[in-house]
């Protein structure tokens, strides 16, 4: 099982209330999978600075004046906003690098969710109203965002085996299903020097859309790529800091329903999700085609692209 | 008629109250609002009663249908009128995968798309889409009839037995041992009642007709044990 949303807004005036629909979409997925739940959300961008989510199981000793141990190695300022388990810091684009480095120093228990201008990672294990509730999910704008509901099948249910997964600066995974051939696929890409950390099959997947983009490859051509080298199942949504992107297996046996308006592009593992948002009525509803590449983005014309990105 | 709000009465009430009405029931006519995706509304019915659902359901809607008329104003989620025995689904939307799965009788009509797995391991129920059908659609079909006005997508009919398939469009590749085979005045005569009965306009002669080359391991009588 599983449960993915998806929501992207063509209309700006909607932006602040991102955060609040795609966790009632989120919520109303619960029964697809009560193990563990997270939300992307691509939010406000200060130019040349970057947000590092970070995530401890011990935020009081861990957090406590990490914003002022980073700031005394690295360039420029540094804040941190903690969020229960999580905290955002904001810093200098091109002292990311190094921060991650000192981080691992002063701090090795406190592990990165994402990596980004615009984009910030919640996840933990519980059901989507209780994450949602922790984080504050409901009071975030931005203009696109990804949920998962996860139901564990392949790896066990601890927080960095929750979704969405960081797959490059600004981006994101979700995955409904279950990959076979992680294993080999994960002892290939460590051997090629790909630091996978977990025994989850989702990792992979995102690892490999990492190695492939990394190795020159746009988003749409990795996408498409996965269709010959991911055996399994796979209903994936990525996000990315201008759209959203949507491809299925050629079985396509993991439900998957989108909806178009003027305001929206939304995605649902079903239509229960998308029921609530505004004009579903007469929206475009469709179901994705096996093994093809969906992507929408902010910079193009706001209509489906196959192929695209 | 009877109105019966899903969303303020729940779902077990409402597949209860259905449930219920026998074969002389007066309550022959009742409308289901804000179904909102929800799934199994109006499974396992077994009464001459017609059901029309005004909004989208979620899966296995209709399924083990027997006698009854259900009418979904909407599209419909996975396993719509899953192994129904008798009676009438029409689907006014899409269908997602194996809708009319195993059907053992009565008629299911697609008035949109319907995709993957459509009929697949259909018994004896007689599936009409308006528009076109996914992947592996009619695999391991034993009986009954699919009639398809628009295309169909790869490996239709897999492995199937007795089942007929007339398309109307292009297929994308006919599955392990399905061929297409000649439309003989019986199949034409067939062809225009199921056409009627589904509300289709389109002629029965633009059909092709696929069935069993019953060429596979299972058709040949010594491999019987």
């Amino acid at each position: 099982m599983c449960g993915i949303v998806g929501l992207f807004l063509k209309d700006t005036s909607l932006e602040p209330r991102l955060g609040d629909m795609l966790t009632d979409m989120l919520i109303t997925m619960t029964d697809r999978g009560p193990d563990s739940a997270g939300i992307a959300i691509y939010g406000d961008e200060t130019v040349g600075n970057a947000k590092l989510t970070v995530q401890s199981s011990a935020p009081e000793t861990d957090f406590d004046k990490l914003d002022n141990d980073l700031r005394k190695r690295v360039q420029g300022k540094v804040s941190m906003a903690v969020k229960d388990t999580h905290a955002v810091l904001s810093l200098q684009a091109d002292q990311v690098a190094a921060a991650r480095q000192i981080l691992a120093e002063i701090r090795p228990d406190v592990r990165v969710m994402s990596h980004g201008s615009t984009l910030e990672i919640y996840k933990e294990v519980g059901l989507p109203k209780d994450v949602a509730d922790r984080f504050d999910i409901r009071q975030m704008s931005g203009t696109h965002g990804i949920g998962h509901t996860r139901m564990a099948t392949e790896s066990a249910v601890t927080t960095m085996g929750a979704h969405p997964f960081n797959t490059g600066i600004d981006q994101c995974l979700v995955h409904n299903g279950s990959l076979s051939n992680h294993n080999s696929l994960r002892r290939k890409l460590r051997r090629l020097g790909v630091h996978i950390e977990t025994e989850n099959d989702t990792e992979v997947g995102a690892a490999y859309l990492t190695w492939k983009m990394q190795n020159g490859s746009t988003l749409g051509e990795a996408l498409t790529s996965s269709l010959d080298d991911l055996d399994g199942f796979f209903t994936f949504v990525v996000g990315t800091k201008d759209g959203f992107g949507v491809v299925r297996d050629p079985i396509a046996c993991k439900p998957a329903v989108m909806a178009e308006t003027d305001q929206f592009v939304a995605f649902g593992s079903e239509y229960r999700a998308l029921v609530n948002l505004p004009g579903i009525e007469t929206a475009k509803v469709w179901e994705p085609e096996p093994a093809t590449v969906y992507f929408w983005s902010h910079n193009a014309a706001p209509t489906a692209q196959e192929k695209a990105a | 008629m009877q109105t019966f709000d899903i969303e303020a009465e729940g779902l077990r009430a409402l597949n209860s109250t259905l449930h219920a009405q026998a074969a002389n029931t007066n309550q022959t006519h009742w409308e289901i609002v804000n179904p909102k995706g929800s799934h199994a509304i109006a499974v396992g019915l077994d009464a001459p009663i017609e059901v029309n659902i005004k909004g989208s359901t979620g899966y296995y809607c209709a399924g083990m249908n027997k006698q009854a008329t259900v009418h979904v104003h909407g599209s419909v989620g996975p396993g719509t009128a899953e192994n129904m025995m008798s009676g009438m689904v029409v689907v006014e939307g899409d269908a997602s995968q194996y809708a009319g799965a195993t059907g053992h009788g009565g008629t299911l009509v697609i008035k949109g798309n319907a995709s993957s797995r459509c009929g697949i391991s259909m018994k004896g129920i007689d599936i009409i889409v308006h528009g076109n059908i996914g992947h592996m659609s009619a695999f391991m079909a034993q009986s009954g009839n699919l009639v398809v006005c628009g295309d169909a997508g790869e490996a239709l009919g897999d492995s199937l037995y007795e089942a007929r398939l007339f398309v109307r469009g292009s297929v994308k590749s006919l599955g392990a041992d399905c061929i297409e085979k000649e439309m003989r005045p019986e199949h034409l005569t067939l062809l225009e009642e199921l056409l009627g009965r589904g509300g289709c306009d389109a002629k029965a002669s633009e059909f092709k007709r696929y069935g069993s080359a019953r060429q596979l391991y299972n058709f040949n009588i010594d491999n019987a044990y």
